[in-house]
């Protein structure tokens, strides 16, 4: 399955298998929750669609479509 | 807006020491937006500036309290996700936690979030057992339907727990007795992380033990090294002068740890990623334990977040609500101004009196009361009412969480300029006073991008400068009185504003092109829960820490320009004031720019601060003679237009108020945070030249249709 964060629905929700990402940004997505085996839902967009803002372990975070692209669903 | 007393006054001084002759010792960690702060200004009674955005605490704030007739110091150490050192501020945050030498740690959790905040907790319990953990927000979690366990979590743990909702002052006498009976321990929680990385981190253990001797927690340097965390070994090696992996009994030792793991199959990177895993396995088995219910985003709030982020609601909604605080701002600051205006000048007039009566002499009397009194008094009089009504309103949406949203909104706009949306959170602080919109620059990780948002910082115009817009506003473009003239007045701010945002977007923009070449980052931006605001708090702290400080100081400065203005409109030279030379001399720019001399002169002479511009252009005009007293709006109407203003002159103007050079004390902002001249220069330079463009640009269109 190649599914990634990006292409989530609004209201839609899966599990996370994989950050693609490396070295910082790879830590900090880590860091604020994105591990595998965490939930995690797309709760809303900004006006223009990027970015969107997921609710992870709790907390919602906003990230740009680009960069949700590289973690990966199953 | 993070203009506190605290966030650029003296006191703000960065205190981050442990020093001073306190029993003991706590510093004060946690995520960013848990309530750090709520409960640093609870215990202390000190005033750091609170509001619900992350990375508010931007200078470590140190204070004490007393306990039991006992002294406590408390360090607020900046907001951090991780000890692994993303932004500088975690990075602060990680040298504060490992080497500051606190004698407990005090991790503040959002309880609607402990898995998260276990996180940090869990990699500050491998820095030392010596911790407190005070679950905050307990409150806004049990409206969400999360209950927490806390006597299971501490049972867990090993550590001290204390239930908090510290934004009532729920939980804070709990946490000072905690504090207070707290006993230094041996163990606490360790995260374990599988057998074969655990008999590594043994090995080394054992070794570092004899040569840390007690200063570092072993198994912490042990996790470092595998790690490899570069900023960590160099902040030990500057504090303890001990060059861990390059010590010759350590060296040989990681070299071998480090080729078994990656014989089976854990890289550096690999290795990482099982370490935060590893916490996270830790940190969510024990909320399975300690946590229930709270799986799903409340249904109110997701509500609100759509309306304020939807394409059709979105940004209209950004633009009312700033018109609405303009247009509130504008009819209640008028009645109040004028009546300021009237008490200051009946106080001049006695002054007046009084010191004729002494027999002062003539130059003395007109440089204090023509000089310094009358600017002072135009200066508080015009910014007083506005900023005492501005700053509350402002605060409030703060407080309610409404910022970070403003930046998800504009966040795209951002990036197409190749700077991110944190940006807007730093314009915001910009609009109370750019000084603390430079500091608050802090907040944006990436190096490029924070330089962008310093240099474009003052295109938001302060609250020194808002005057000059109103006034100008007000006589030129719509007239005074009325409900729908204040209505309209509102929106022309607005748009000069839009204005300021449009040319921080162009400047952002041109800048990332040349200067600042290179790719937008990754900005992660947490978009808090909305917290309903304390409204009675908000009112006084933002009137004593804000507005009289503001005030306070712009009435410092200007006093003594009211002075060295009325010199140079009364010493002469050549049968000429020296301020109509420099006036003369300007005017040909001035004229060009859509303005004229004595404008431009205005602006270069209100570097020190802007809020003198207009008693600046007064004294100038009046100086040759066409003034007849008063500075209310009917006066000023009747001596600008008799000084050949139109509303030409006026847009000028006012573009010119929002893009110009930002004043002296946020360029000396500038160069301390930036450490360079360049850059300072630039932040004065480019939005002046971005400025003078329009100006040209529009004076030239209006000679074009209007000859």
């Amino acid at each position: 399955m190649d599914l990634t964060l990006d292409s989530l629905p609004e209201g839609g929700a899966g599990i996370v298998s994989r950050v693609r990402w490396g070295g910082e940004l790879r830590a900090r997505l880590m860091d604020l929750g994105f591990t595998p085996g965490a939930r995690v839902e797309c709760l809303f967009s900004a006006p223009s669609g990027d970015p969107r803002a997921y609710l992870i372990r709790g907390s919602v975070i906003a990230l740009r479509s680009s960069d949700a692209g590289g973690i990966q669903l199953n | 807006m993070g203009l506190t007393l605290r966030s650029v006054g003296r006191r703000a001084a960065a205190d981050s020491g442990f020093e001073g002759a306190a029993f003991r010792t706590a510093a004060l960690a946690g995520n960013p937006n848990v309530g750090k702060s709520t409960v640093f200004n609870g215990l202390t009674g000190l005033h750091q500036h609170t509001g619900n955005w992350s990375g508010k605490t931007v200078l470590s704030a140190a204070g004490t309290y007393q306990y039991g007739g006992r002294t406590y110091r408390l360090v607020d150490i900046p907001g951090a996700y991780s000890l692994r050192a993303g932004s500088a501020e975690e990075e602060a945050a990680r040298d504060a936690i490992a080497l500051g030498g606190a004698d407990l740690v005090i991790t503040v959790c959002d309880a609607g979030a402990l898995e998260r905040n276990l996180n940090l907790t869990l990699q500050i319990l491998e820095v030392t057992p010596n911790v407190i953990v005070a679950v905050n927000l307990l409150d806004e979690a049990e409206k969400r339907g999360i209950r927490v366990d806390l006597e299971a979590l501490s049972r867990r743990l090993g550590v001290p727990v204390v239930g908090m909702a510290a934004r009532r002052g729920r939980g804070l006498e709990d946490l000072r007795r905690a504090v207070a009976d707290f006993t230094p321990r041996e163990y606490a929680y360790t995260v374990k992380y599988g057998e074969t990385i655990e008999r590594e981190l043994n090995g080394l253990e054992l070794r570092l033990e004899n040569l840390l001797d007690g200063r570092i927690n072993p198994r912490f340097a042990a996790l470092k090294l595998l790690e490899g965390d570069g900023g960590l070994l160099a902040a030990v090696k500057a504090s303890l002068g001990l060059d861990l992996a390059e010590h010759p009994e350590i060296k040989p030792l990681l070299e071998a740890s480090l080729s078994r793991l990656e014989a089976s199959g854990l890289d550096r990177a690999g290795l990482r990623d099982e370490l935060i895993a590893g916490i996270y396995r830790s940190a969510g088995s024990i909320c399975r334990e300690c946590v229930s219910g709270g799986q799903t985003y409340d249904q109110r709030q997701l509500r609100l977040d759509r309306l304020l982020t939807r394409p059709l609601t979105g940004i209209p909604v950004m633009l009312c609500l700033m018109a609405l605080i303009f247009f509130i701002t504008l009819k209640g600051a008028n009645a109040p101004s004028d009546w300021l205006y009237a008490l200051f000048e009946k106080l001049g007039d006695a002054m007046s009196r009084g010191l004729l009566a002494l027999g002062a002499p003539g130059w003395l009397h007109d440089a204090l009361i023509l000089g310094v009194w009358r600017v002072l008094s135009y200066v508080v009089s015009v910014m007083l009412p506005p900023m005492a009504i501005f700053f509350p309103m402002f605060t409030l949406l703060e407080d309610l969480g409404y910022l970070p949203r403003v930046a998800f909104d504009l966040d795209s706009s951002f990036r197409r300029s190749g700077a991110c949306g944190k940006q807007c959170l730093t314009m915001a602080m910009g609009l109370g006073c750019n000084a603390a919109g430079v500091v608050g620059c802090r907040i944006i990780d990436s190096r490029r991008e924070r330089l962008i948002a310093t240099v474009t910082n003052s295109l938001m115009p302060c609250n020194g400068r808002f005057p000059i817009l109103i006034s100008l506003i007000t006589i030129f473009m719509v007239g005074a009185g009325g409900l729908l003239r204040s209505a309209l007045a509102a929106g022309v701010l607005t748009l000069f504003i839009v204005a300021g945002v449009a040319a921080t977007l162009l400047l952002s923009r041109f800048l990332s092109r040349t200067l600042l070449k290179g790719d937008a980052s990754s900005p992660t931006l947490e978009l808090p829960p909305f917290r309903a605001p304390k409204v009675g708090e908000v009112l006084v702290r933002s009137l004593l820490d804000r507005t009289l400080f503001v005030l306070g100081r712009a009435a410092a400065v200007a006093a003594p320009a009211g002075l060295l203005i009325w010199l140079t409109a009364n010493v002469y030279i050549g049968g000429q004031s020296v301020l109509s030379l420099v006036t003369g001399f300007l005017d040909p720019v001035g004229c060009f720019l859509g303005m004229d001399g004595v404008i431009l002169t205005a602006f270069l002479l209100g570097l020190p601060a802007n809020e003198t511009v207009i008693p600046i252009i007064i004294m100038a005009y009046s100086a040759s003679g066409a003034f007849s007293g008063g500075a209310g709006t009917a006066a000023l109407r009747e001596l600008l237009t008799a000084n050949g203003w139109t509303l030409t002159t006026a847009i000028c103007t006012c573009l010119f108020t929002v893009m110009h050079w930002p004043c002296t004390t946020t360029l000396l902002t500038v160069k301390k945070e930036t450490g360079s001249l360049k850059w300072t220069v630039l932040s004065a330079l480019l939005p002046a030249a971005l400025g003078a463009a329009v100006c040209a640009l529009i004076a030239a269109l209006s000679h074009l249709f209007c000859a």
